[in-house]
């Protein structure tokens, strides 16, 4: 088995117009920054976009907005510190927002990798977030449904992969990473290593390859903190 | 009418800090929210260690890094860069708002736009206009065996942030057990302000007047009492 794939323009090559994507990472934290530009580069239109954010600066998920690839991000905080992309796009009614808590967010995620379609949260309940959604009362308390998220295809980034597609990841750059390779139909993981299998130590793996689909390695990833700090823009 | 809202003697946010701090016991689990509530670390007392959990994935995260020394994978919830203790630990997600949700937390602490007196918070978003934003806000209300709030007494325009109702969008209903304000320290209890602790230069009717629900009390009203900063 080998799940390599050659560069991250083969790896993007199947993500077709009105695909529903979900790009791992917490702001920069592991975040696919070459995945994304290769995506960039590929310009399919009217993508569904699941991240907690909604871009930074002119880079990454911002630089896919600004190419007008992006019809709907769902995130929980389309905030950062330079939202101009989404900000601009958002309030002139050309970009749509699916809002989710936080936490509501991961676990909608984990349940469509796992098979399971809806569940009942605390987290929104009595709150404009929880309108028109279904209330359930346990135990005396209440609690709003919601239904799992499930994507065409998910690019994230770890740090060492095998053939068989088994990661790890490094530190908090983990985050929504192993969810996402759970809930997609096609996963694809750039790591900066890929490995035969037997050489990461199955204790340590932290995704295993039956959730990733392929592997690109991408020796030294960008991080997108660093490249918003040097002023970059991706076009 | 305009109200005294006591701006003389009212305690910095270190101070609000400080005092939320010392009600932190040793070993807790502990998430503070981004921004004013991060001030909370700085003042835990000598011999007590929180266990700070950050929603992106760390327990037991430190200090922030000399400029230079960042790694852009390790950062806390405001996407600031951090550094880990000994006994850290990384988690995903799904596992991260588990420890949110499940109740494994000790303490939230919480910035707020208001609190209402049955424990309504909204600290989310003040109105419709702009892009809403919510992050972890609405999980973090819920699960963690105290859910406290820190905050000025009365808004900067020297409106009303305890009231009985809340007029902005509500994060959590009934969710919040405790307020610090620059004022004063007062329980949820049973849907009602029980003040605990106010600052000794003021009355009890002062401290009213800058209320926009009936504050009540259980016992003694303590003195308020916190080391300049």
């Amino acid at each position: 088995m080998d799940k390599t794939i050659k560069s991250a323009a083969e790896a993007v090559a199947e993500i077709f117009d009105g695909a529903t994507v979900m790009i791992g990472g917490f702001g920069g934290s592991g975040a696919p920054i070459e995945l994304i530009h290769a995506l960039i580069d590929k310009r399919p239109k009217n993508l569904t976009v699941i991240n907690n954010n909604a871009g930074n600066g002119r880079i990454g998920i911002a630089a896919m907005i600004d190419a007008g690839l992006v019809k709907k991000m769902i995130c929980s905080f389309p905030r950062s510190s330079d939202p101009r992309a989404f900000t601009d796009r958002y309030l002139a009614g050309e970009i749509e927002l699916e809002l989710v808590p936080q936490g509501t967010l991961a676990e909608r995620i984990r349940a469509g990798g796992a098979g399971i379609p809806a569940f009942y949260t605390p987290t929104g309940y009595g709150t404009e977030l929880a309108e028109g959604k279904v209330i359930a009362e346990f135990d005396g308390r209440s609690y709003v449904q919601e239904r799992w998220l499930k994507a065409d295809f998910a690019i994230v980034k770890a740090h060492i992969g095998d053939l068989h597609g088994n990661l790890t990841y490094s530190k908090a750059g983990r985050n929504f990473n192993p969810l996402m390779c759970m809930a997609a139909k096609k996963s694809i993981a750039q790591v900066s290593q890929i490995v035969t299998p037997g050489e990461i130590d199955p204790e340590i793996i932290i995704t295993p390859g039956i959730f990733v689909d392929g592997v690109v390695e991408i020796a030294n990833p960008q991080q997108e903190e660093a490249l918003i700090r040097a002023g970059a823009a991706y076009k | 009418m305009t109200i005294d809202t006591r701006e003389d003697i009212k305690l910095s946010n270190a101070q609000i800090a400080w005092r939320a701090a010392q009600d932190i016991a040793d070993g807790a689990y502990v998430n503070l929210g981004i921004g004013f509530p991060e001030m909370v670390a700085q003042y835990q007392p000598p011999g007590r260690q929180a266990i700070f959990h950050t929603e992106n994935g760390i327990l037991n995260f430190g200090e922030a890094p000399k400029e230079g020394e960042e790694d852009w994978d390790l950062i806390n919830a405001g996407k600031k860069a951090v550094t880990l203790k000994p006994g850290a630990a990384f988690f995903h997600h799904a596992d991260s708002f588990a420890m949110v949700r499940g109740g494994h937390l000790d303490v939230a602490i919480l910035g707020a736009y208001q609190v209402a007196q049955n424990g309504d918070l909204a600290n989310w978003r003040v109105g419709s206009k702009g892009v809403p934003a919510v992050g972890g806000a609405m999980d973090l209300v819920h699960g963690a065996k105290q859910v406290f709030v820190i905050t000025e007494h009365v808004s900067k325009k020297g409106e009303f942030k305890l009231l009985d109702k809340c007029t902005f969008p509500l994060t959590g209903v009934g969710c919040i057990t405790r307020v610090y304000t620059s004022h004063a320290v007062i329980d949820i209890k049973g849907g009602r302000f029980v003040v605990c602790e106010k600052l000794a230069a003021m009355t009890m009717d002062e401290l009213q007047a800058m209320t926009g629900a009936p504050l009540h009390t259980d016992g003694p009203v303590a003195d308020l009492v916190v080391p300049q900063l």
